[in-house]
Parts: structure tokens; C-alpha cells; sequence
């Protein structure tokens, strides 16, 4: 008998739940309460010391990214305990939360998850897909749960299935906002009721403890909303038992598929996790993992190579260790865990506004080399008509126009440290953003005379200074979110902020 | 000779949100050491390259992967209008001419 978390009685609702995992080599009885984490129990009974390890498949860094199905089977060879996927990422921007729309194309995800569901179920492992359809929302979810039903029909598999939902109730956030338990990260904007309140979304990124709570009740796919990409990993190998530091550390290595190879190739990562390393390799043609390479890829994406929190904790790679075994295979050895108060970090969107735009570009040498005056002059200008055209309607507050100058400093900003190099042709976007799509293109339509027109001293009588790529010039965006929290909350439990719901999807299970 | 010349890829990225973060990494440890002694790369430097207060740069040495990192504040929320690079992939290019002596 094998017991970690601490030991605790639950007075409340728990339950025990008896299954077969892998290849039914070894028996788990896990007992979860479920309502008070302070008294989480987890209890494994395992056959012989030697099973304690977990293996696992990251089959491609995103669902939907193109899963190598040949790479998927040799590595389904291997014995793995499960296949785990992350489907969501912040990186494409807020549009997919705040629009609750995901930023892959369907097909792709269909294909990637029915590669996934079937391995699963021919393996006879579970499969674990976090961040469900990009932001992790419960539309998001919803809209992946549709796609495993088409799968689930077409190839007559019964799926015991978990979805957890992430998507957070703003009376509850208010709650915690008033109970000092919503706390800010570095950098943060302000947070307030009327944040909360003015929020399209919100979702919090759940650790490990729901989806090991589905797994516990023997769910054969766990469709999780916004969720930790390296909780996917680290939950069986955390409830086996195994080392923090090396649960956590062997999910962050994996999430990305084979961007932790030393080239990009297409295959799938194969990881096993033991009391004492980590090892990990890519299946797929002219892939492998080296020491650097795994070393390289705790730094991706992260300000702090070293230090990774995760809502229970962080783990620490200061110590880590990495050796190549062979061409292709790399052991990670001495990753740590330090346990900390939980968490649960937030991720918000709000509109932003409407926008239209309108894209061209300039080539006159007497206008780029007065770029910045002009373009303030044509602004000016514009924000005259808008003032004598739309009136009250459009106070100079509630609409921006930006132009982003292409050539200049469109792709670096205020960063840019050669704004003073003029190129012979300038790309110009303006953006016009407003509460309204109908204002954001008047404004756009306000905006195009001045452009073509606006005089310079240099030239006599009327000019057309602005090369239009489109008719009609101006184009409708539709709305625009901005990310509005870098925030964690402060939960009573790792599992109160998400909901999880079971379902036989194909029917219940006959074996 | 610059750090361009030296280094195997010079990146920049969004490591969520809010933050910008930037690898230099290496073929070898002789040209990872090669920059780090000449001390050339510290939060010094990035923070008169990228303008923004010495407190606000975090700088990472990381042998093991023959790579040092910078984190930044990003200086437009990503996605806020006016963002011109939403994943932050093209800020790393100051860095570049960063003279190795």
C-alpha cells in the first residue's frame, strides 16, 4: 500500500473506485474526497514495486497540429499508459476567448482526435485533451465533445467520458475578489468587480486534481477545458505515485510534441517517467532528442527557464540533469517540486471595440521622409470630419485610430531601434477601432480621403499620396478582445472552480 | 565580430500574455562561453537595447543549454490594438549587432 498527499479521513462524500489501467499489469485503488482538499487521500495498491513508473505519449504539441499516425502507432508499441494532448494556447492572442472560437480549422481537429481516440481505445489507455478548442472556454469544450461524438458514431467505439469545464461564474470571482483571493502576477492590469463584471470570459487553468478525480472514476477520455499543459502529463504519474519534480518536469518536456527535438520534425514524443528519471525520445523519420535540446526547450516560452509554477507548486529545474542515452533518447534526472499554497491562475478577454481597416501603402520620397508630421496631420484631419460628420455620436475618447507604418516600425513599436532608416516604400494599415462595427467603418471611410489627399508643400495642386490595395478600401474586422487578467485565484479546493460531468459517449461500456 | 555571427538562433517570443522573452543559444559550449566571458550580455545592455528600466530585465544563464535568456514587461499587452507582432516572434533583432569583443 503506497500513500502520498498526506493522509486524512473525509467526512464527506468520497468515493472508491476500482479499475485496471495499462496493461492491466497493475491494480489501482484510488480514493478521492472531492469537497475537501485539506483531506485529499490518494491511495495506489500496486502488484510489485517495479510497475511504479508511468509512460506516456505527447502525440503532437497542439491537437490539431498534424499527428504523424505511423509515429503513433510505433509508439503505441511501447506500452504507454496513456496519450495526452494539449489543444489550447493563449499565443494566437485573445480573439479565440473572447469570441469563444477556436483557431484550428475543424477538420484538423476531427483528424487528430479521432487518431488519438481510437489509439486509446486499441491500447485500451485513457486519453487526456486539455485547453479544449484553443481557449478552453465551455463553448470551446462543447465544440470539441460535438467532434468526438461525429468520431465516436463513425467508428462505433463506447468512450466512459470526463469533460471538465473551466469557464468561471463572475459571482464566485467577485467573491474571491472581495476575500483578498484573487491575486495579482507581475505584470498585472487592475482588477475590479466592474473587470469582472466586464469580462466576455473567464477561465481558470485547472492543475492536476480534476483531471485526476475523471481519471479515478475510470474515464477513458478526459476533455478538459483550460487546463495546465503540463497537468495533462503529470496527472498519472502524480497519482502512481511518482516523484513531483519528475511528473511535472517529464509534462513540460512532452507538451510541445517534437518541438523538444533538436529539429522540428513530424512524430510523436514517447516519455516514461520512474522513481529516479525521466526519459524521453521522439518516433518519427530523422527525429531526436539531445541534451540540449531538452535542456533548450524548458526555456520556450517561459521568462523563467528554471521555475515553472503550476497551481500547486513549482517545479525547479536549477538541478536538473540531462544525458543522452542513445542517438535519439535523453534522461532527465534531479527536476524538483516545491510545494506551495494552490492556486489557480486566470485568463480573461474583453471586447476591445470593433475595427475596420484599411491596407496600402505610400512610395512617395516626399512623404516617408516626413512620415510621422504627415500621418499626424492626415489624423488630425480625420478626427475634424469624424467631429463635423458623426457628432456626439463618436467623441475623440471612444474610438483610436492607429496607423502601423510597414517599412518603418509597424513590427517592433517603440523598440525599434532603427525608426530613422527610410525605406522607398512604406506599408501603412490603419486600424479604427470603436464601440460599434458601424462607427469603426465610418471612421475607416472617413479615414480614406484624407490619406489619398492630404497635401504636402512640396508637391503643387491636388495629389493622391496613398496607394488603396482594395475596393471596396475599407475592410470590417469585426470585434476585438484584449486580455484583461494575470491573475490566480485563491480556491478552498483544487476541484471547486471546475465542473466535471461523465457520459458514455457510443453507449456504456460492455467490457 | 557581432552576436549574430556567434550565436546558432537568436528568438523572441511571448511567454504569455504580458511578457516578452528572448534566447540566445549556441552550437557549442566555446562560443556560449565565449559570450559569456566576455561579459557583453547582461541586463545592462538589454535594457538600453530595448529601452526599459535595468529592474524590469530578468537575465538567465543556462549552460546546460548552451543558451542565456532575457524576460521583459511587453510593452503593448499582446493583441492590444496597436500590437504590431501578436506572438512577439520579431523583437529580437536589436540583439543581433550586439558586439561580442
Amino acid at each position: 500500500m503506497y500513500t502520498y498527499f498526506g493522509v486524512g479521513l473525509s467526512d464527506l462524500l468520497s468515493l472508491w473506485v476500482k479499475r485496471r489501467w495499462g496493461l492491466g499489469q497493475c491494480l489501482h485503488v484510488c480514493r478521492f474526497d472531492f469537497w475537501n482538499y485539506s483531506h485529499l487521500e490518494e491511495t495506489i495498491e500496486m502488484t510489485s514495486a517495479e510497475l511504479k513508473q508511468a509512460r506516456f505519449i505527447s502525440p503532437v504539441g497542439s491537437v490539431g497540429g498534424g499527428i504523424n499516425g505511423e509515429a503513433l502507432d510505433d509508439a503505441l508499441a511501447q506500452a504507454p499508459d496513456f496519450i495526452a494532448c494539449d489543444a489550447g494556447t493563449t499565443d494566437a492572442g485573445p480573439f479565440s476567448l473572447g469570441m469563444g472560437t477556436p483557431a484550428f480549422p475543424r477538420e484538423t481537429v476531427k483528424r487528430d482526435l479521432s487518431l488519438m481516440l481510437r489509439a486509446g481505445r486499441k491500447a485500451n489507455i485513457p486519453v487526456i485533451i486539455g485547453s479544449a478548442g484553443t481557449a478552453g472556454g465551455d463553448v470551446h469544450v462543447d465544440w470539441v465533445l460535438e467532434i468526438a461524438r461525429e468520431i465516436v458514431a463513425e467508428y462505433d467505439l463506447t468512450l466512459r467520458t470526463a469533460v471538465i469545464y473551466a469557464e468561471q461564474d463572475k459571482t464566485y470571482l467577485k467573491r474571491l475578489l472581495h476575500e483578498n483571493r484573487i491575486l495579482p502576477l507581475d505584470p498585472a492590469p487592475p482588477i475590479s468587480d466592474s473587470v469582472i463584471d466586464g469580462s466576455t470570459r473567464i477561465v481558470g487553468m485547472m492543475g492536476v486534481e480534476p483531471l485526476q478525480q475523471a481519471l479515478s472514476e475510470g474515464a477513458d477520455f478526459v476533455l478538459a477545458g483550460r487546463c495546465s499543459d503540463s497537468a495533462l502529463f503529470a496527472a498519472i504519474p502524480l497519482l502512481r505515485g511518482l516523484p513531483p519534480g519528475l511528473a511535472w518536469h517529464a509534462g513540460k518536456v512532452s507538451e510541445c510534441g517534437t518541438l523538444v527535438c533538436e529539429t522540428l520534425g513530424n512524430g510523436v514524443i514517447f516519455t516514461t517517467v520512474t522513481e529516479d528519471e525521466i526519459t524521453i525520445r521522439p518516433f518519427g523519420p530523422g527525429l531526436r532528442c539531445t541534451p540540449q535540446s531538452v535542456a533548450a526547450h524548458s526555456l520556450y516560452e517561459n521568462s523563467d527557464p528554471y521555475l515553472h509554477r503550476e497551481c500547486s507548486g513549482t517545479f525547479d529545474l536549477t538541478r536538473a540533469t540531462f544525458e543522452a542515452i542513445d542517438g535519439v533518447t535523453v534522461r532527465i534526472r534531479g527536476s524538483e517540486f516545491i510545494s506551495q499554497p494552490y492556486t489557480v491562475k486566470l485568463e480573461g478577454a474583453e471586447l476591445a471595440g470593433y475595427q475596420s481597416i484599411i491596407v496600402g501603402g505610400i512610395r512617395d520620397p516626399y512623404i516617408i521622409r516626413q512620415l510621422d508630421s504627415w500621418l499626424a496631420s492626415v489624423r488630425g484631419y480625420i478626427d475634424e470630419s469624424v467631429a463635423r460628420v458623426l457628432g456626439d455620436k463618436a467623441g475623440k475618447s471612444l474610438y483610436s485610430i492607429i496607423f502601423q507604418t510597414y517599412g518603418i516600425n509597424a513590427v517592433m513599436g517603440r523598440l525599434e531601434p532603427d525608426p530613422k532608416h527610410l525605406p522607398h516604400e512604406v506599408g501603412i494599415v490603419l486600424e479604427a477601432t470603436a464601440p460599434t462595427q458601424d462607427m469603426a467603418h465610418k471612421l475607416a471611410q472617413l479615414s480614406r480621403q484624407p490619406l489619398l489627399h492630404y497635401p504636402i508643400k512640396e508637391w503643387t495642386g491636388s495629389i493622391t499620396a496613398f496607394a488603396c490595395l482594395h475596393n471596396p478600401a475599407v475592410i470590417d474586422r469585426g470585434p476585438v478582445y484584449r486580455f484583461n487578467l494575470n491573475h490566480v485565484a485563491v480556491p478552498s479546493t483544487p476541484v471547486e472552480m471546475f465542473r466535471t460531468h461523465f457520459m458514455d459517449l457510443g453507449g456504456p461500456r460492455t467490457s | 565580430m557581432i552576436l549574430a555571427d556567434i550565436a546558432s538562433l537568436i528568438r523572441s517570443k511571448n511567454a504569455g500574455p504580458f511578457t516578452l522573452t528572448f534566447d540566445i543559444m549556441f552550437r557549442d559550449l566555446a562560443s556560449y562561453r565565449r559570450v559569456k566571458d566576455s561579459g557583453a550580455l547582461n541586463p545592462a545592455t538589454f535594457a538600453k537595447l530595448y529601452r526599459c528600466p535595468v529592474e524590469q530585465v530578468r537575465f538567465f544563464e543556462c549552460e546546460n543549454a548552451l543558451a542565456f535568456k532575457f524576460s521583459i514587461p511587453r510593452p503593448l499587452t499582446q493583441g492590444e490594438p496597436g500590437d504590431g507582432d501578436m506572438h512577439g516572434g520579431q523583437q529580437f533583432i536589436p540583439l543581433m549587432n550586439v558586439e561580442i569583443p
